[in-house]
């Protein structure tokens, strides 16, 4: 049952893959721009997070490793970004694009004599017979744990920004820095965290790119992923699980235009691959025109540096 | 522990002093970097920053100088406009390679004709491609008030598209023999739509030419003028802006359609003189470090003036670097971003006060 070349079933199943790096980046964005802070470097932090990703795995031989070294190098870039706006008071807007800027050549520089090397293989989770039902099988059953640690870490995000102190205080930072610090919270410290956080998702993101969907090292591999997360949050009017509906969409449609070249469909490349940018900026129109603006859900203090007076 | 105290009014001496300051740390920096990739960080940092300036091939390398800085000057001094009224324009690289098209493709239109006309036109095309394409997120955000940062920088990837689409289809040299990039827009080539060179060995054609009067016209706009006060005072105070009768509309599509302008205006001297030819990658990334200059310049058209030749020597001694020392062409770009950062860093000087604080009195 394909249509047009193009069977569905694999389409559902490949966009799930295909939407976990913007979709972990995006969460980590969340949780940021929640506290209060606007991170523009998402694009930088997941191109280093890949390249360290893809590093430790070749190194070490364990995929497992490489998502961990990908947060772990995502994370302390991020720092760089923290210091510099929560210490230092700079502009987050241009700090966030320092950091893309830094990252960009940074991991292009660690990058060398990495291309053309395969790095190992992420296993699929064993569900065993499960994965033969037809349809569900490949949709449900047949992914990588990555995948499902991304739809996992969703709904923690959205637990503990709902339901638990911390996410409360993380909330009351980024909607009223001077009320969360009148009330003794320390605003600097709790947005420095909340920066690490999404600098570990962004780099947990970009190893995903580096090591699953491509999966090897080429230079400028996440290609705008970065940027397309950040346009999600603000689709996903600051909600964890539209964050994961924006994800899918926009990994159904980097997957469709794919499909659409594959299948020779008689549109342009060039057109079909410019289509996940055109999507985003129709999408962010919509989002943020008329009665559905989703700038009103936007955190109250974003992107405002708060400085202690007293 | 250290503390930071607010300035009343922000320092006369550190408005100056931190893009020297911030120039020297990247030097440190940038040396133990350099250091870590197994250079001597002297020779790379002497060879980036001195060689092309008193060096042995000085006399060739300082006309390489003007050649990017030009670029460099004439997109950061539009783009600080809209910094300094808090317009974020960062798709400036995607206004420079539709600037570049539009203009080629104007030019490209006339071929063979000789005509004296031909050039202006392409100036002309040129400045209005980079305009309509910063238009469109001007005008979703005064619209439907839609992130033009977002919007910028997504039609950054789309201007990719269309120009890899330029060289390999529309604008494909037809005598090519099916190679991809366009006809070649040298001298000898297509005179009437060339960009030569004006003074042999300064490295100065038409881009230099607007940069440098570019740099001298932006003074005048933010000194002199009504509409350079509107754009200060919507950055520094906007709700005071308002009551000034300041249109945030306006001032929106002005500076958003101003940068794009010259952005695009600088790809097309570039794509018609330096670079020659419509190609997949003619665009080096101009529109992204011209962000960094705008900075490095303190948003001050001669600041930026001054810190467009600095950048300019980060690229013509990091050539040098990646050739005679085999310095990978990264680094310089690590090097570029390291410099951003200790700029926005270093500026706290500027603002704050930095006080020991003295424990239990806060």
């Amino acid at each position: 049952m394909d249509i047009g070349g193009i069977n569905p079933v694999i389409l559902v199943a490949s966009l799930m893959v295909a939407a976990v790096p913007i979709m972990l980046a995006a969460l980590g964005e969340l949780v940021v721009e929640k506290s209060g802070v606007l991170n523009l470097g998402v694009e930088g932090m997941m191109i280093v997070g890949a390249i360290c990703g893809f590093i430790a795995a070749v190194a070490s031989g364990s995929p497992v490793v490489g998502f961990l070294a990908g947060a772990l190098g995502g994370a302390t870039l991020s720092l760089v970004f923290a210091f510099v706006t929560q210490v230092l008071l700079a502009n987050q807007v241009a700090t966030g694009l320092a950091l893309t800027l830094f990252g960009l050549g940074l991991s292009s520089l660690m990058g060398q004599g990495y291309n053309g090397i395969k790095p190992p293989v992420t296993a699929k989770v064993p569900f065993g017979p499960l994965t033969d039902i037809p349809i569900l099988g490949p949709i449900i059953f047949g992914h990588d744990w990555m995948v499902y640690a991304s739809i996992a870490l969703v709904a923690l995000v959205w637990w503990v920004l709902r339901s638990t102190r911390l996410g409360l205080i993380v909330r009351a930072v980024g909607e009223s820095h001077e009320a969360a610090h009148a009330l003794g919270y320390k605003v600097n410290r709790i947005r420095l965290g909340c920066i690490a956080f999404g600098g570990a998702m962004a780099g947990l993101g970009g190893a995903y790119v580096s090591l699953v969907r491509v999966p090897q090292w080429v230079d400028g591999i996440t290609a705008g992923a970065g940027w397309i997360a950040l346009a999600i949050v603000v689709f996903a009017s600051w909600r964890p699980w539209r964050v994961l509906i924006g994800a899918y969409l926009f990994g159904g449609i980097t997957v469709l235009q794919l499909n659409l070249q594959a299948a020779g469909s008689g549109i342009p490349v060039e057109y079909l691959s410019m289509s996940p940018y055109l999507v985003t900026i129709v999408v962010l129109v919509i989002m943020s025109s008329g009665r559905g603006r989703s700038s009103l859900n936007a955190p109250a203090s974003l992107g405002q540096n708060f400085h202690a007076a007293r | 522990m250290l503390r930071l105290e607010k300035r009343p009014n922000p320092s006369r001496f550190w408005l100056y002093a931190t893009p020297i300051l911030a120039v020297f740390l990247t030097m440190v920096a940038g040396g133990l970097l350099f250091a870590m990739l197994g250079k001597n960080p002297i020779a790379v940092i002497k060879t980036i920053f001195w060689d092309p300036l008193f060096g042995e091939f000085a006399f060739y390398l300082r006309g390489q100088l003007l050649v990017k800085a030009g670029p460099l000057i004439l997109i950061a001094i539009g783009l600080s406009l809209g910094f300094r009224a808090g317009i974020w324009n960062i798709g400036a690289e995607g206004q420079y390679i539709m600037g570049a098209i539009c203009g080629a493709g104007v030019g490209l239109a006339f071929y063979p004709t000789e005509s004296r006309l031909i050039f202006p036109a392409m100036i002309l095309a040129g400045a209005l491609g980079g305009c309509a394409w910063a238009m469109i997120p001007a005008i979703l955000k005064t619209r439907f008030n839609t992130n033009e940062i977002l919007v910028s920088l997504m039609l950054v990837y789309v201007a990719d598209t269309i120009l890899a689409k330029a060289s390999t289809g529309f604008l494909r040299n037809p005598e090519g023999a099916g190679f991809p990039g366009s006809r070649s827009f040298s001298v000898s080539s297509f005179p009437a739509a060339s960009n030569p060179e004006l003074i042999a060995g300064t490295g100065l054609h038409w881009g230099g030419v607007f940069a440098l009067a570019m740099g001298v016209a932006a003074y005048i706009l933010l000194q002199r003028h009504i509409l350079g006060f509107q754009i200060k005072l919507a950055g520094q105070a906007p709700r005071a802006a308002r009551f000034h009768g300041v249109k945030p509309e306006r001032l929106i599509l002005l500076c958003m359609g101003l940068s794009g302008a010259l952005a695009g205006l600088a790809g097309m001297f570039e794509v018609t003189g330096p670079a020659g030819k419509i190609s997949i990658d003619f665009n080096v990334g101009y529109g992204f470090t011209a962000i960094i200059v705008a900075f490095l310049g303190r948003l001050n058209p001669l600041g930026i003036v001054l810190a467009g030749f600095i950048m300019a020597l980060t690229y013509v001694g990091g050539e040098m670097a990646a050739t005679n020392l085999g310095l990978p062409s990264a680094a310089i770009q690590v090097f570029q971003g390291m410099l951003l950062f200790f700029l926005l860093g270093v500026d706290v000087l500027t603002n704050f006060r930095i006080r020991a604080a003295i424990p239990g009195v806060s």
